[in-house]
């Protein structure tokens, strides 16, 4: 790989010369605003508030689609550099409900963390704002135009990742909007639920629904875990709070690259179903009673040594699960090999 | 799977064969969708007309359980036409003139006769995967959910070794598993053969490697797959089981007879999340708690060794399952001691040559891939590099036989089974799930228009569905996704059971059950 | 016997005011009277002068009948065919002289014009391969064939070309890109998308001359090593996908397209793919994102589609007029070809003259021209003897020049200077009576209409200009409005995505810079000099004018007007609505705008 130098806010630096300058800045550890950019996406250069200042160039390229070369000088924070993302953000500000305090979003949102950055208070353009309805005829996330910025991530997460290509960019101006092809309610659409374009929102226009008023940054604790469904192996943090799960954040760095599916995004509630099990049951005159771990667990072993005693070990089966870990299957199997018998399945075959 | 996921996005051909992979493996199938919008051909064998036939260069749309004249006749063409890798065929396998002699009679037209998919798509087929600098073969239930499920299996084999489409990146022979964790229960020896890491229960040393680091006698003699299990119940061999975390009442063959099994044995333990149809015919009922209350790992398709972290604390007095049987276990007299789950994962890394070098901490945020033989290998991605685990791969010359149960006057509609995106398996988790219960909550079963029109049926009908071994109620949607002749359901729904119509005749090498073909009768419920 | 050859214009233009109906009449009356098989009739493609049509041209004498309508045949058959009496009623009147001129010629519109491009345009018949052939067509394919690809390049760099569509840039060194860019596929596009408003030179080319473009792409495909290629071009241009598809059709036939072109290694196939009438479609890369079947929108360059263009391979990309300019270099030669020109701008350049002018249309002329030649010589000044004002050039994204730029000479590199663009060409004159903001409003409207709503500053911020520009002529204005529409034109100029988001503010900027008082008057006073902004106008009667005639107080929509009859009237500035019909009507001038 061919290396260029460059300069970045005064500082020298060698870079691949296939890096953009958004790249070869966060390579340096110098972070640059962002709303569209996402680095397994099409480059867009769609919100421009990663523009930057190159010596030469007659305007402010956006970083993340502009590529190094040779002797590039480079300013990320220049006078001119902030005066045009204040501007940008005013010009959002502008067209964007100001409902931060309950917003879903707050403390997760770029708008809010950028406005914070560059001391945006407010907008000095007063004028038309747009108007949607709230579109929450899905089960899993509230879709918010009137929030939306446009930065498109969702629509090429949609077409680019999912392949379902559910929203697109609809019309000219300022009366342009992503929705769905004849605008129809994203349920009626092709839309698979996958629930990738909440994640890549940068602002509150899609928040899930579940954790609705329970799921603030601050208060929820992230735990990595893998997914319990299908093979794939998806790895996501599970948010909790006060002992229940009141989201998800899909881990953008495990191998599945934060992608998901419907059961795995939104499937997870079935944790707390009043359904759940939650005593050893033993049935006695065709009726299951509560029981205690020592009852249950006593009967249980007292009834494999009976058997063994009677039929020999070869009359005790085990099926194990394909849902249970590692350790519980390891366990199971040499559980029942030590009674002596290998007659231990589970469901691979279904 | 030989290879991993993320390659599959870079083949330059993919041949999907019995995988509807955008709803069950929806994660796969975006990195084919992408792999076809970067110019790889993509060639669907199904005999539904699944989404990723809109991506397909090539829709093979076979009769259900005609894998292997389809597989063979392919072979057939990659030989005639000079398209093998003759250099990965000399130095690489062995048995390739018994496989020659074997696919010269499946010409493509005489495989179209079969699986009634016309010869010049066959052609086209072969030589898109055998010209490829890579392709990638991903298979699911649809090939081995037969009777002849090894066999065709070792057919796909032999197409990927044909063509040197093995031990290289973005190729393979590449099984999608179906469920979360069937390649660890699998790799942790939940098998009636093997202990750990595949190392048979027949073998003497490896017995004795297990019997002394458990301290213990173990039998040398295999035990009983699932379906053999129930049968020997219903014969009083068996009389105790003890069943966790699955549902065989909803997803296994011929839930009659299955339950007519359960019901003669003497002591039946259920250990689940739910009191689940099978739990309903329990003695004893143990509650575990879910993968978000517990730690341990979890193995992918492509096998990965991930972390389970517990989020949770326990939902009311359930315990983890490893901790159940730990506990069983140490009221059987065993001298079990595991603290947490990590103490049982250091005895598998121990026993296990291929988990030997993966540790709790080692697996971060992305896990590894095994083989890991040690704590310094950075594990496996791509299996047979150089050299095949047999040493050399061998060609199996395996002949078409059709399905064990064919449509015929009484029953003359094939059901086929499957899932859908919105559900898993029998649906204990994803019907409990408010949103998904939403967007889908009963069974729609797939019928095709001619059919619908012949029976007089209309959308959202109530149909009923009688195979010999049994009969359901469900509702239909008509739709040209199935062909003529052809009904699809799942098995999500335990109104509708899917199973009390399948078969449990089942592939006398794997044992799984031909879930696949089943003939029914359809008519119009009122 | 050698035919008398009758030219009939159709053109958009000319068809619309009913050319068509004349050539059946004419060929009516031809037969009728018996003398059908001495005259050729042919339909040609524009002359330009679409404001005078339908335009009939009778050869070898040239004679130039304008306006001619159907009912008109019968005497120009009997005065001037059969008896050779020009009819001079139909004959084109300088407005300035009020002379009937016979020779269009002799025209000024036509007198101060080097029609090179346009050549053939009104001159053949477009949708006959063979006329195109008789006069010189596919001589500079036959001759570029001779050169190395290399040599083909250098021939177009050394003629000066710059590319037609807008910003100018080098043609040759585009197509040198093309050709050094790695791909097994390469790609040349022909943008006709032309979406300026009262822009039509691109589509009277493909009307008039399609051949030529497609020689010039045909050229430009052996320079870079494409085998394939599109025009995209407005489906709004139905006349030019007509004419386009017929000539690939015989472009084929002849062997010009298709496989071994000219018996060479060479082979192109050409298509046609009709745009659905963005203006955005016009940026090359949203124009290439339409081709492929996505929504237009700009995509951030680089990559530059000379290395990654259509689907992803190179391609090269220019305007109609560029590749009309092509064939030319290649059948006269890069040195005579940059004879014409300035320094740095060779060739012609085709304007499209609209406005508060005498004599719109197309015209081309040669660069280097002064804007005052173009405006008061070949558009006859400034129409009802009003007092020029200004002229926009370039499109929406262009600016404004007052009277005092009018002696600068017409190429890019001055036009860019002083703040406006070259442009597609697009002219437009305005008089005394046209306000400078509602000018720079009513661009502004169309550009964020026709913004694809992709980034920020474009979407958002031309909104917002829009507002503060309706806000002044509304009279609303405030203080500090002036300084908030730098700020943002500004910031929208330095960091859109594409051209037409960096060059909307050129509307507003050029007006602010040379039109600043009447910004100031608008916001300050209240007042709009040209008395445009209906808010901030008021109609008023000079009682010494009026004599009573009721007119006024009759057309009044709102009966804001009143006054006895044969005395002076008045209207009530509380009622009126200012819809300006009072001032219209009055015959007498007693009306004025305070």
């Amino acid at each position: 790989m061919s290396k260029v130098k460059i300069t970045i806010n005064g500082m020298p630096l060698e870079v691949d010369a296939s890096m953009t300058i958004l790249e070869a800045a966060e390579s340096a550890g110098i972070e640059i605003p962002t709303f569209c950019h996402d680095p397994e996406l099409t480059r867009a250069g769609a919100c421009r508030i990663c523009v930057v200042e190159v010596a030469g160039a007659r305007n402010l390229p956006a970083a993340c689609t502009t590529p190094v070369s040779e002797g590039m000088v480079i300013e990320t924070e220049s006078e001119r550099v902030i005066k045009a993302r204040r501007v940008n953000l005013q010009l959002i500000w502008a067209n964007h409900p100001q409902d931060c305090l309950t917003c879903e979003k707050t403390g997760s949102c770029k708008l809010q963390d950028y406005s914070y950055r560059y001391n945006v208070t407010g907008s000095p353009y007063k004028g038309e704002t747009k108007v949607h309805e709230l579109d929450d005829t899905n089960p899993f996330f509230f879709r918010d135009l009137n929030k939306c910025i446009y930065c498109g991530k969702c629509v090429r997460k949609c077409y680019e990742v999912n392949g379902a290509g559910a929203v697109e960019f609809m019309y000219r101006g300022f009366n342009t909007k992503v929705t769905t092809a004849f605008d129809v309610p994203l349920e009626e659409s092709s839309c698979v639920m996958c629930g990738m374009c909440v994640d890549v929102c940068p602002v509150g226009a899609l928040t899930p629904k579940q954790g609705l008023h329970n799921n603030r940054p601050w208060e929820v604790k992230k735990v990595l875990t893998t997914c319990p469904y299908c093979g794939c192996g998806c790895t996501y943090y599970l948010h909790v709070r006060n002992d229940k799960i009141v989201g998800i954040t899909p881990n953008f760095k495990g191998p599945m690259k934060g992608h998901m599916c419907v059961k795995g995004r939104f499937g997870w509630d079935f944790v707390d179903s009043p359904d759940r099990l939650k005593t050893p049951l033993i049935k006695k005159n065709g009726e299951f009673v509560e029981a205690t771990w020592e009852e249950a667990l006593d009967l249980v072993a007292a009834k494999f040594k009976e058997v063994r005693a009677q039929y020999g070990a070869d009359a005790i089966a085990g099926l194990s699960s394909a849902r249970a870990t590692n350790e519980e299957n390891y366990l199971f199997q040499k559980l029942l090999r030590s009674l002596g018998t290998n007659n231990v399945d589970h469901c691979a075959r279904l | 799977m030989t290879n991993t996921i993320n390659e599959v996005e870079d083949a330059k051909a993919i041949f999907v064969i019995g995988s509807n992979t955008t709803e069950n493996h929806p994660v796969i199938g975006y990195r084919i969708k992408r792999a076809v919008k970067k110019g790889a051909k993509l060639i669907v064998a199904d005999p539904r007309r699944i989404e990723l036939c809109n991506y397909a260069d090539t829709f093979l749309q076979l009769k259900p359980g005609t894998n292997i004249a389809l597989l063979n006749a392919m072979a057939h063409v990659i030989i005639k036409e000079g398209l093998a890798d003759e250099k990965f065929i000399q130095e690489r396998t062995e048995n390739f003139a018994a496989l020659k002699a074997t696919v010269e009679k499946y010409t493509p037209e005489y495989a179209e006769k079969i699986t009634g998919v016309p010869a010049e798509k066959i052609i086209r087929a072969a030589r898109i995967y055998a010209k490829a600098e890579t392709a990638s073969i991903l298979y699911t239930m649809g090939v081995t959910q037969h009777t002849s499920g090894t066999d065709n299996v070792l057919a796909i084999a032999n197409l990927a070794m044909l063509t040197g489409n093995i031990g290289k990146p973005s190729s393979g022979v590449n099984p999608l598993r179906g469920q979360n964790n069937v390649q660890g229960a699998c790799d942790m020896g939940a098998l009636p053969n093997v202990f750990t890491g595949y190392q048979p229960v027949t073998d003497e040393k490896a017995r004795t490697k297990f019997a002394q680091a458990w301290g213990v006698e173990l039998s040398a003699k295999p035990g009983l797959t699932v379906t053999e299990m129930f049968s020997a119940a219903e014969n009083k061999n068996i009389r105790a089981m003890y069943i966790m975390g699955e549902n065989p009442y909803l997803s296994d063959p011929d839930s009659s007879h299955v339950r007519h099994c359960m019901e003669q044995l003497e002591f039946l333990v259920v250990q689940d999340l739910f009191l689940t149809e099978t739990a309903k015919y329990a003695d004893v009922v143990l509650p575990a708690v879910s993968w978000a209350e517990k730690e341990g790992t979890f193995v992918n398709t492509e096998r990965r060794v991930q972390k389970v972290n517990q989020a949770l604390t326990p939902r009311g007095k359930a315990k983890a399952d490893w901790q159940i049987i730990a506990e069983i276990g140490k009221r059987l007299g065993f001298d079990w001691n595991y603290q947490c789950a990590e103490d049982i994962f250091k005895e598998i890394a121990a026993l296990t040559p291929s988990y030997a070098g993966i540790t709790y901490e080692r697996l971060g945020v992305t896990g590894i891939n095994w083989p890991c033989p040690s704590e310094d290998h950075p594990g496996t991605p791509i299996l047979h590099v150089g050299k095949f685990s047999r040493g050399l791969g061998r060609f199996s010359a395996v002949e078409h036989q059709g399905p064990a149960e064919e449509p015929d006057e009484e029953y003359p509609f094939l059901l086929t089974t499957g899932r859908v995106l919105y559900h898993y398996h029998t649906g204990t988790m994803t019907r409990r799930s408010k949103g998904l219960k939403k967007v889908l909550n009963e069974e729609l079963m797939e019928i095709n228009p001619d059919d619908a029109k012949a029976l007089n049926l209309q959308d959202a009908d109530l149909v009923k569905v009688a195979s010999r071994r049994g009969e359901v109620k469900s509702k239909i949607r008509i739709t040209d996704r199935v062909p003529k002749g052809i009904v699809f359901m799942t098995f999500h729904f335990k109104e509708t059971a899917a199973n009390l119509l399948t078969s449990s005749r089942s592939c006398p090498t794997a044992k799984i059950p031909e879930l696949k073909v089943t003939a029914v009768r359809i008519e119009k419920a009122n | 016997m050698e035919r008398r050859r009758i030219l009939l214009c159709a053109g958009t233009g000319c068809i619309s005011s009913g050319s068509l109906g004349v050539k059946e009449a004419l060929l009516k009356e031809l037969e009728k009277r018996g003398i059908a098989d001495q005259y050729e009739v042919v339909t040609s493609g524009c002359h330009g002068f679409c404001e005078q049509g339908p335009i009939v041209i009778v050869h070898p004498e040239d004679i130039f009948y304008c306006r001619v309508q159907a009912e008109d045949v019968p005497e120009l058959v009997e005065e001037y065919l059969l008896n050779n009496r020009v009819v001079e009623r139909l004959l084109y009147k300088d407005p300035v002289s009020g002379e009937h001129i016979k020779n269009h010629l002799e025209i000024g519109f036509y007198a101060k014009q080097l029609r090179r491009v346009l050549r053939n345009c009104g001159v053949i018949d477009p949708e006959n391969i063979n006329e195109y052939l008789a006069r010189g067509g596919y001589e500079g394919l036959k001759n570029a064939l001779q050169l190395s690809q290399l040599e083909v390049i250098e021939e177009v760099k050394k003629s000066g070309l710059r590319g037609r569509g807008g910003a100018g840039f080098p043609t040759g060194l585009k197509w040198e890109f093309t050709y050094k860019a790695q791909g097994d596929k390469k790609y040349v596009v022909c943008n006709a998308d032309e979406g300026d408003p009262g822009a039509f030179m691109d589509r009277s080319v493909l009307e008039g001359d399609p051949h030529a473009v497609i020689e010039g792409m045909l050229i430009a495909a052996y320079a870079v090593g494409a085998d394939e290629g599109y025009v995209y071009v407005r489906a709004e241009y139905p006349l030019a996908v007509k004419r386009l598809r017929l000539a690939i059709e015989a472009a084929n036939r002849h062997g010009f397209l298709g496989k071994n072109i000219l018996g060479t290694d060479f082979s192109f196939q050409l298509k046609i793919k009709e745009g659905a009438g963005a203006f955005v479609c016009g940026e090359e890369t949203a124009l290439l994102a339409s081709i492929e079947g996505e929504r237009g929108m700009p995509r951030p360059r680089p990559p530059f589609p000379a290395n990654a263009g259509l689907w992803g391979k190179p391609t090269c990309l220019n305007n109609v007029e560029t590749f009309a300019n092509i064939p030319l270099i290649f059948r006269l030669g890069a040195e005579e070809y940059a004879k014409v020109g300035t320094e740095r701008s060779k060739g012609t350049k085709i304007f499209a003259l609209t406005g508060k002018i005498n004599n719109t249309g197309l015209a081309e002329v040669p660069m280097g021209i002064t804007m005052r030649e173009i405006i008061f010589d070949i558009g006859g000044g400034i129409k009802g003897g009003k007092k020029f004002k200004a002229v926009q050039i370039g499109g929406p994204s262009g600016g404004c020049l007052p009277e005092e730029k009018l002696d600068l000479p017409v190429d890019y590199d001055s036009l860019t200077a002083a703040g406006a663009m070259m442009g597609s060409g697009g002219l437009v004159v305005m008089d005394e009576e046209t306000c400078m903001v509602d000018l720079a409003r009513f661009f502004l409207t169309f550009t964020q209409k026709e913004s694809c709503g992709k980034c920020t500053p474009c979407r958002e911020g031309t909104k917002r200009m829009l507002e503060i520009l309706e806000r002044i002529t509304q009279g609303n204005g405030e203080d500090g409005d002036l300084e908030m529409l730098e700020d943002l034109a500004v910031t929208i100029k330095d960091t859109a995505l594409c051209g037409l988001g960096q060059t909307a503010p050129n509307p507003v900027l050029s007006t602010l810079r040379y039109f600043r008082d009447e910004y100031e008057e608008h916001i300050y006073e209240k007042k709009c000099r040209a008395g445009v902004c209906t808010n901030l106008v008021s109609y008023y009667i000079v009682p010494e004018k009026c004599v009573g005639c009721t007119l006024c107080a009759r057309n009044c929509p709102v009966n804001a007007i009143s006054g006895e009859r044969k005395s002076p009237h008045e209207i009530d500035p509380s009622v009126c609505i200012k819809c300006g019909v009072c001032y219209e009507k009055c015959k007498f001038n007693a009306i004025i705008l305070k």
